[in-house]
């Protein structure tokens, strides 16, 4: 099982270090990253595993929140844009 | 990997644009707790609810934390309970707050289902029940009824359309101090499904299984939102494939989240009913889509023609989507819950009779109308066999869900707060209908209905 996570916000210094740090406490493997910087703002969107995740994706999302409270961090299941994207 | 475009548009629809699950309803049929003593009856009543739906509203959180797109109503759908004071007699007032005790204490939305299918004529308790209307949604918070009083099959039952004109008006009467709140849990059906997970008219069938999850999915604003990315000049059916686009994604996460909680709660999956559905919400609004198609304002020429394509084309998108959409899927059009329709209607654009020509050709009907507060209950009942007879020749749903503002002055708002919004008093036609719905009888079925 795989979940998607966003991060959307002003650019930072280490925005990636945190929420990959926040993932690894839970026990959560990041798969694949992409990040991209469009004028100031800074998105990134990480595929993680979640097989040996030690908590719910609501917890997971409020640890990554909790390490960078500027940002918009979103955590859904895999599931729902294979559903909305796939036929 | 997932294209990011794919991401970031989901995640917009559901932030930014009002995507949700609007419902997750669950169908229970209560015919094995009839009983000949009215108390038994309703002790039954209770224990099958609680049994079967107490999961629900908990079920129904953990899949909105699961996937992070909210599902705003959990509900429950029942047998229709003039089946049940049939057999058991008595104050079907009691089944009423037997059926809103229980959703208080599982903790969902809306209760639907005291509600009776006379469209051919009155078997045992639906005088009773319908006669007990009025009452049972005055005493109740969550109780939802519908009464079916017109088929394609069987015509249009004219004793049970003079009827509910006059319990219409006692409704309001009841809740005269409480924004007229009765009638606004009131609906009128001609061809009701029975399957439908919307309220007020949801209940659940005698033709369905014992217990059943149904979907109802919505988001009036990501359409809007789709097609005002479109160019002005674009030709309409390519409008009318953008919107079955969308319909289909909106389809297919309502799928996701329907078979998840039939799965999670072990009751067999229903059916999605795609339907528009609109909310107070700034940019939750079907009027809007109209308006974006190309429209000044909901309500003037043309709004029927761009209806009609956006219903076609959400059904369209709907059934690509899932196998087994049902209900009512197409666009609603309720008044008091539309910011568009309550701007067009508060100004004069949009009036009762361009409302009852879209009726013809969207999902439901005169939804959520506030009239003045001395129409008389003939015209309610006229405006019912109106809408009943343009759902009759179509083979179509039609309700009529108004509310007499009683107590109130022309120009004035009712105010009904959350779901149901607000909406201002429609002019009607001050011409009486009465001779003609005095005459009562039957409205016998059209031709449409000599199909085998």
């Amino acid at each position: 099982m795989r979940a998607v996570v966003t991060v959307i916000g002003k650019d930072d210094i280490g925005i990636l270090a945190k929420v990959s740090t926040a993932c690894a406490e839970k026990m959560v493997s990041v798969d694949e990253v992409t990040q991209s910087i469009l004028e100031d703002y800074f998105c990134l969107i990480m595929l993680v595993g979640i097989d040996r995740m030690t908590c719910s994706i609501e917890e997971l999302q409020q640890n990554i929140q909790g390490k960078v409270p500027d940002m918009t961090v979103h955590v859904m299941h895999e599931d729902i844009f294979d559903s909305m994207h796939r036929i | 990997m997932i294209n990011t475009r794919d991401i970031i548009e989901t995640i917009t629809m559901i932030q930014e644009e009002n995507l949700d699950i609007r419902t997750i309803t669950m169908g229970i049929s209560l015919l094995d707790c009839a009983d000949s003593d009215i108390d038994r009856s309703c002790e039954k009543v209770y224990k099958k609810i609680k049994r079967l739906a107490g999961t629900l509203v908990p079920t129904g959180i953990a899949i909105e934390k699961k996937y992070g797109i909210p599902i705003v109503n959990k509900r429950v759908a029942v047998t229709p309970i003039s089946m049940l004071v049939a057999v058991s007699g008595g104050d079907p007032v009691k089944y009423a707050l037997t059926l809103d005790r229980v959703a208080k204490e599982i903790g969902v939305n809306f209760i639907g289902g005291f509600s009776a299918l006379v469209q051919k004529g009155f078997s045992a308790g639906d005088r009773e029940l319908i006669d007990s209307i009025p009452r049972a949604l005055a005493q109740t918070d969550l109780v939802c009824s519908s009464v079916n009083v017109g088929s394609t099959k069987a015509g249009i039952n004219m004793d049970a359309v003079k009827l509910m004109g006059q319990k219409v008006r006692e409704a309001a009467e009841l809740t005269k101090d409480n924004q007229c709140m009765g009638p606004a849990k009131l609906v009128v059906f001609c061809n009701a499904p029975e399957d439908n997970p919307f309220m007020a008219g949801a209940f659940h069938g005698p033709g369905e299984p014992d217990c059943v999850l149904n979907v109802g999915v919505s988001g009036p604003g990501v359409v809007r939102a789709a097609l005002a990315k479109m160019p002005k000049d674009a030709p309409l059916n390519e409008v009318a494939d953008l919107i079955k686009r969308t319909a289909f994604k909106i389809t297919r996460m309502g799928q996701l989240v329907g078979s998840e909680a039939s799965k999670m709660l072990g009751v067999p999956f229903g059916i999605i009913d795609l339907s528009l559905a609109p909310t107070p919400a700034i940019g939750d609004s079907v009027a809007y889509i109209l308006e974006e198609i190309g429209l000044e304002q909901c309500g003037t020429h043309g709004t029927t023609a761009a209806l009609a394509m956006l219903n076609d084309a959400v059904k369209k998108g709907g059934v690509m989507a899932s196998s087994t959409v049902g209900g009512l899927s197409g666009a609603f059009i309720p008044v008091s819950e539309d910011a568009g329709m309550i701007n067009a209607a508060a100004n004069g654009t949009l009036t009762l009779e361009k409302l009852e020509a879209m009726t013809a050709v969207c999902s439901v009907g005169l939804d959520m109308i506030v009239l003045p507060g001395d129409t008389p209950a003939e015209t309610i009942s006229a405006i019912i066999a109106d809408e009943a007879a343009i759902g009759m020749v179509n083979s179509k749903t039609t309700a009529v869900r108004v509310i007499p503002a009683i107590g109130y002055e022309e120009g004035q708002m009712l105010d009904f707060g959350g779901l149901l919004g607000k909406g201002p008093i429609m002019k009607i036609n001050d011409k009486s209908s009465s001779v003609m719905i005095e005459r009562g009888g039957r409205i016998p079925a059209p031709m449409q209905s000599l199909k085998n």
